[in-house]
């Protein structure tokens, strides 16, 4: 390994002092996507930055507008050691798909998120859930949502000594659910050949009066697919309502053949995702109420 | 007729002798040896799947301090045409020295063309980035089918398979066999039907990496550690591809991480003990994961056509089977055990069958477990199930109408004996599973499967200890819980616990020649040598007793672990005792070429369901039947069929190697080559069938192969049921079959 | 070009007991623990995460040692394989592995072991379905993982029953 200067700061001010100096430097939070790109060879920095000691990115705290998940804390903390899995049960399961127990026990939503695959398990949950991205970078602290965050495969928004400090997820309204379901040949450690995020949320009547529908795996970035969205929304979520959803998500679909799966079975297969997130965030709204 | 009958000890599950170290961390693989001193060997490898080394210049990497020997492979001497090993067994040099480092021409992507040793690993890999090499780079052909086309690349200008004298071409080999007159007897035939099956070449996914240490002493005596499944097989390949004796060769095995038929060559050892030489300092050297898919291993893929007639009530009269498969970059020979066994489960009187083997730019195949009979069984078991199902016949029933019997011949000529394939269809026929309805949305699929099992040479010596242990050293690796297999043989001749009983396994130079732990051989063959150790342990133990007792021998009888005569009796452990003074050590070797090999059969049930939209495929219901002749270690027996089925399912549904244009492959890893986890299986019953092998003392038949041979078709089946449509190329993986849905 | 005498000194509890090393800034704990501390019950199958053969315990969390850099434990405490059996008596997951042979190569066994007590300590109940999915990072190439599951399925009862006594 490349890698010459290991240093693990204790505040923000201390990373981005490490951060913005010209040297060569990563963030380690989990390390699982960053080390195996050292091992392979596509990743070649000369220092690492280990934020796990700096408390803003390691906190969850849930408050009354927002969860705030700090960005180095790890898909198992998450899961296990908060509750944000009862607020966002979609979200949870994209975390718990990303690879193995081991994985879990490291890797963390803001690293998926910086990461930038466009498999990548966490990001069309957070998108459908509007997550915001906090920043601290040298210029002071900005949000962003996170549908804006991805720019390209392997690309993030973060410009020269910026840093992704937490994602805040909105407090769910009264009757709303989220849902992620992917596709992948294996049960577990896979990485996604398609992967959807859905948020509802109903009225009494059982009327859709918001959705976010997000996509993974099937373009350069996960989408946030507004037009299903927009399909659900005053409907009862009929079958004609999610056809609508479904055909709009496989329109914004533009993926590649590659060896995970061809571009026609990703198209077909994110549809597929779509229709079934819808059903199970509606049943997920419709047990909570009885 | 067996010469035991009854067994007291023989089919009960002890703790394996080396259980207590593997679930500590205490056993040492081929990684987890340092020797004094040693430094690091890396390897340079091809970027290219097919070109020419015009130049390899090495001196910067040589100049580089910390950098102790860099060798090529003009470091290896010429193979010239001799051949190594016999029989099925063999292999020419020209066929193994290229493969562990290319010399002059590169022929498949990542194969070795370079290598340094250095003081470190680090420094190692970057003085290897500093090796030049410069190449002529040839178009590369990696399907097999293209490769027999007329304006394919060639890759070895100087073969001519028999039979094919005029232009040199791809073709590796071809092997045509015939009992009767089959285009005669198709004629008789009321059904026949002709399909083409397919399998992508894969990879064995044992999860330890090639890896070993190497040390050249001043005198040249060569002293090497390595994870293999044979390291008598270590010591005579490293000595010829070398040029050192094999005299001066000692070979220690560690503990190996699995194998599967992919450990029985060599890689990094030869490349090792060069190196080892040149620096004077011992040498480790471990293959990288990324490696280990890319240059190891590989099964082959194939392609087979099979046409089958049968009479409308269920009588095969014919088949003709011709198997295509990819070979690699160099012979791996793959095609003669498909042409021998493809016919084997079944009474035919009148069939062909034909194997072919075809090079290609991609890593030279090895054996993967009943090497070559998975892939032409996909394609003769598919198509028997089709038949049935055209004849309206249960596909049990009518593979129980055609299963060979004692007495039947095989496409060799040769006359079964004892065999156990009407017991397991009779077995799965009646099992619950099969007697269950099938779940509504899935399907079921049941195949049966055969292999020939080895018997080879084995050795194997006991010494007794003077406080009545006994320790037993073999020359087989134990892959897979042999040695408790070896302990509780002793014990049972012997009559003494089995935990008093410690296997070993032995350096070349501590033990007689083993042959390769493979072909479902160790058992039956290393623990033979074992039994006749032991007895010959009993006899002389009698001949002391009646020596102290001064009566004749013949009167003395051994039974519980001692020697009697009327009253009197001296137990093992006492003969242990005294052994100094009544006739010195104990120690007693037996070495055998085994002839006392018998086949396997197995029948696999398989249910499945197929999540129609998205084309995943779930198997949901698993039992594996399987003649064992004696099962030994039941508990082991199990372990085989049960892995054995695992990697069939993983075969059958997301295994396959993906090569780009170039030749590269694209998914070496394991997130990408997707062997089932825990979360993708259920659990796999098992029924042990005991056919007694009659050859055998304790009717032992090999049980490692068979296994992996009926899952395919068995999935493909269950598949097909489930999802509605046929699809007869593996890996029937979700983008496969959600294309077929809709095509149809 | 590496500097070899770049090198980092960090403390960390290992096996519960304080422990000292030397490693490079780019090293990571699975070199450390095999390499320097001659701790090799930590096997390497792929060096990417993907087979769990290096899992052990870092604060009680289960992890791949070849995705945790050694510099990173600074302070920490560290389980391998060979902390699991406690003064010489082997922990339940370990006697049942052997028990219901469990293994066959073996060379995954350290990793499911050190998983499967994490598992049970997680979740002394797990259902067969939760065992397969907490170790569906541990790659058995030999088993089919019938066995293992069974023996951990078993050794969480025999837990089970032991703290009802």
């Amino acid at each position: 390994m490349s890698i010459q200067e290991f240093v693990a700061p204790h505040s923000l001010s201390e990373a981005k002092g490490f951060l913005s100096d010209g040297a060569a430097a990563s963030v380690l939070a989990g390390g699982t996507d960053l080390l195996v790109g050292v091992r392979l060879g596509t990743r070649n920095p000369e220092r690492v930055v280990d934020l796990k000691k700096i408390p803003e990115l390691t906190a969850i705290s849930i408050d009354a507008e927002a969860v705030h998940i700090g960005a180095a804390a790890s898909a198992f903390s998450i899961l296990h050691d908060s509750d944000v899995p009862s607020f966002f049960p979609g979200f949870a399961e994209a975390l718990d798909l990303i690879g193995s127990t081991q994985i879990q026990g490291r890797c963390s939503a803001g690293g998926n998120l910086c990461n930038a695959s466009p498999a990548a398990d966490s990001i069309p949950a957070l998108i459908a859930n509007g997550a915001q991205c906090l920043i601290t970078g040298p210029a002071g602290d900005h949000q962003m949502p996170v549908e804006d965050f991805v720019v390209g495969p392997s690309k993030n928004a973060l410009k020269e000594g910026e840093l992704l400090v937490a994602l805040i997820l909105p407090r769910p309204s009264p009757q709303t659910a989220d849902a992620y379901l992917r596709l992948t040949p294996r049960t577990e450690m896979d990485i996604a050949v398609a992967g959807v995020g859905v948020s509802l949320t109903l009225d009494e009547n059982a009327t859709c009066t918001a959705a976010r529908v997000s996509i993974g795996a099937v373009a350069p970035t996960a989408l946030l697919v507004e037009a299903a969205g927009a399909a659900l929304v005053g409907t009862q979520l009929d079958a004609a309502a999610i056809e609508a959803a479904v055909a709009a998500a496989r329109q914004s679909a533009c993926p590649i053949s590659d060896k995970r799966g061809t571009s026609e079975y990703r198209t077909h297969v994110v549809g597929v995702l779509v229709a079934r997130a819808i059903a199970q965030a509606q049943a997920r709204i419709v047990e909570a109420v009885s | 007729m067996n010469a035991y009958q009854e067994f007291s000890i023989i089919g009960s599950r002890p703790v394996r002798p080396d259980g207590l170290d593997k679930v500590t961390g205490r056993a040492r693989y081929g990684a987890d040896l340092n020797m004094q001193g040693q430094i690091y060997g890396h390897i340079v490898r091809s970027p290219h799947a097919h070109a020419i080394i015009e130049s390899i210049d090495t001196s910067q990497a040589l100049a580089t301090e910390g950098v102790l020997a860099v060798m090529t492979g003009a470091d290896l001497p010429e193979p010239g045409d001799s051949v190594l090993g016999g029989g099925e067994g063999a292999i020419a040099l020209k066929d193994l020295s290229p493969m562990v480092m290319s010399q002059g021409k590169v022929l498949f992507h990542s194969q070795a063309v370079a290598a340094v040793a250095a003081t470190s690993p680090e420094l190692a890999a970057q003085a290897a980035a500093l090796i030049e090499v410069s190449y002529q780079v040839l178009p590369a052909v990696t399907d097999m089918h293209e490769a027999l086309g007329a304006d394919a690349p060639i890759l070895h200008a100087d073969r001519f398979p028999d039979g094919f004298p005029e232009e040199p071409t791809n073709l590796a080999a071809h092997i045509s066999l015939e009992v009767g007159e089959p285009d005669a007897a198709f004629e008789r035939a009321d059904v026949v039907i002709e399909q083409t099956y397919s399998v992508p070449m894969c990879h064995q996914g044992y999860i330890e990496p090639h890896a070993c240490v190497a040390r050249v002493d001043a005198a040249g005596q060569v002293d090497l550690w390595c994870s293999t499944q044979g390291h008598f097989m270590v010591a005579q390949y490293t000595a010829a591809l070398t040029g050192i004796d094999v005299g001066k060769v000692k070979v220690t095995a560690s503990e190996i991480g699995g194998g599967f038929g992919g450990k029985t060559t060599v890689y990094l050892e030869p490349l090792a003990v060069v190196l080892a030489q040149k620096s004077g300092r011992p040498v480790k050297m471990i293959m990288d994961r990324g490696d280990v898919f890319r240059v190891t291993g590989p099964a082959p893929g194939a392609q087979t056509r099979v046409k089958l007639g049968a009479t409308q009530d269920g009588q095969l009269v014919a088949a003709d089977v011709e198997c295509v498969m990819d070979s690699g970059a160099y012979s791996g020979n793959p095609a003669s055990f498909p042409a021998f066994m493809a016919t084997a489960c079944y009474k035919l009187t009148d069939a062909r069958s034909t194997g072919r083997a075809v090079y290609t730019n991609k890593p030279k195949i090895h054996a993967y477990r009943a090497p070559s009979v998975p892939q032409v069984t996909l394609g003769f078991e598919l198509a028997m199930t089709e038949l049935a199902a055209e004849l309206g016949m249960d596909p049990l029933a009518f593979r129980l109408k055609n299963a060979v019997e004692e007495g039947d011949v095989n496409m060799m000529g040769a006359p079964y004996n004892r065999i156990g394939l009407r017991e397991c269809l009779e077995v799965a026929s009646n099992h619950a599973h099969y007697k269950a309805p099938v779940a509504e949305g899935e399907g079921r699929g049941v195949a049966a499967g055969y292999w020939i099992n080895a018997g080879l040479q084995s050795s194997a010596t006991l010494n007794v200890l003077s406080d009545g242990h006994l320790s037993i050293l073999t020359g087989s690796p134990d892959i897979g819980g042999s040695r408790a297999s070896m302990a509780l043989m002793a014990a049972e001749v012997l009559g003494i616990p089995f935990e008093h009983i410690h296997p070993q396994i032995a350096a070349t130079d501590a033990v007689g020649h083993c042959d390769v732990t493979g072909g479902s051989r160790t058992t039956l063959a290393t623990g033979q040598a074992v039994i006749q150790a032991a007895e010959q342990c009993v006899a002389e133990m009698c001949r002391r007793a009646a020596a102290e007792w001064k009566v004749e021998v013949g009167v003395v009888t051994w039974s519980q672990g001692a020697a009697h005569y009327g009253e009197q009796s001296l137990t093992f452990e006492a003969l242990a005792r005294r052994a100094g003074t009544m006739g010195g050590p104990l120690t007693f070797s037996s070495s055998l070429t085994a002839s006392s090999a018998a086949p396997s059969f197995g029948v696999h049930i398989c249910d499945a369901k197929v999540d129609k939209e998205t084309g995943r495929t779930t198997i949901t219901r698993y039992t594996t039947i399987q003649d064992a002749g004696k099962a030994i270690h039941p508990a082991y027996v199990e372990g085989q069929m049960q892995g054995g089925a695992a990697q069939g399912i993983g075969w059958a549904l997301n295994e396959e190697y993906l090569y780009d244009e170039n030749g590269v492959l694209q998914n070496a890893g394991f997130l990408d080559y997707r062997i089932p986890v825990a979360s993708d299986l259920p659990f796999i019953d098992t029924v042990i069938v005991e056919v007694p092998n009659p050859l055998h003392p304790f009717g032992v038949k090999g049980v490692g192969e068979v296994p992996i041979v009926p899952p395919m078709p068995a999935v493909a089946e269950a598949v097909y049921q489930s999802a509605g449509v046929r699809l007869r190329d593996m890996p029937l993986n979700p983008p496969k079959i959600v294309a077929a849905l809709q095509e149809q | 070009m590496n500097k070899p005498l770049n090198k980092m000194a960090v403390q960390a509890t290992i096996n519960g007991e304080p422990t000292a090393f030397l490693c490079s800034p780019g090293q990571v704990l699975a070199d450390v623990l095999r390499d320097e501390l001659e701790l090799i019950g930590t096997k390497i199958g792929c060096n990417t995460g993907d087979c769990g053969a290096c899992s052990v315990l870092v604060n009680d969390r289960l992890v791949c040692a070849c995705l945790v850099l050694a510099a990173e434990i600074e302070g920490q405490a560290v389980q391998t394989i060979e902390g699991v059996a406690e003064g010489g008596v082997l922990h339940p997951v370990q006697q049942k592995l052997l028990e219901h042979a469990g293994l066959q190569c073996g060379i995954c066994t350290p990793g499911v072991v050190v998983a499967a007590k994490a598992l049970i300590e997680h979740n002394p109940n797990p259902t067969e379905e939760q065992a397969r999915y907490w170790l569906a990072g541990n790659l058995c190439r030999c088993t089919g993982y019938d066995k293992i599951i069974r023996a951990v399925l078993d050794a969480a009862q025999q837990m089970r029953e032991e703290a009802a006594v």
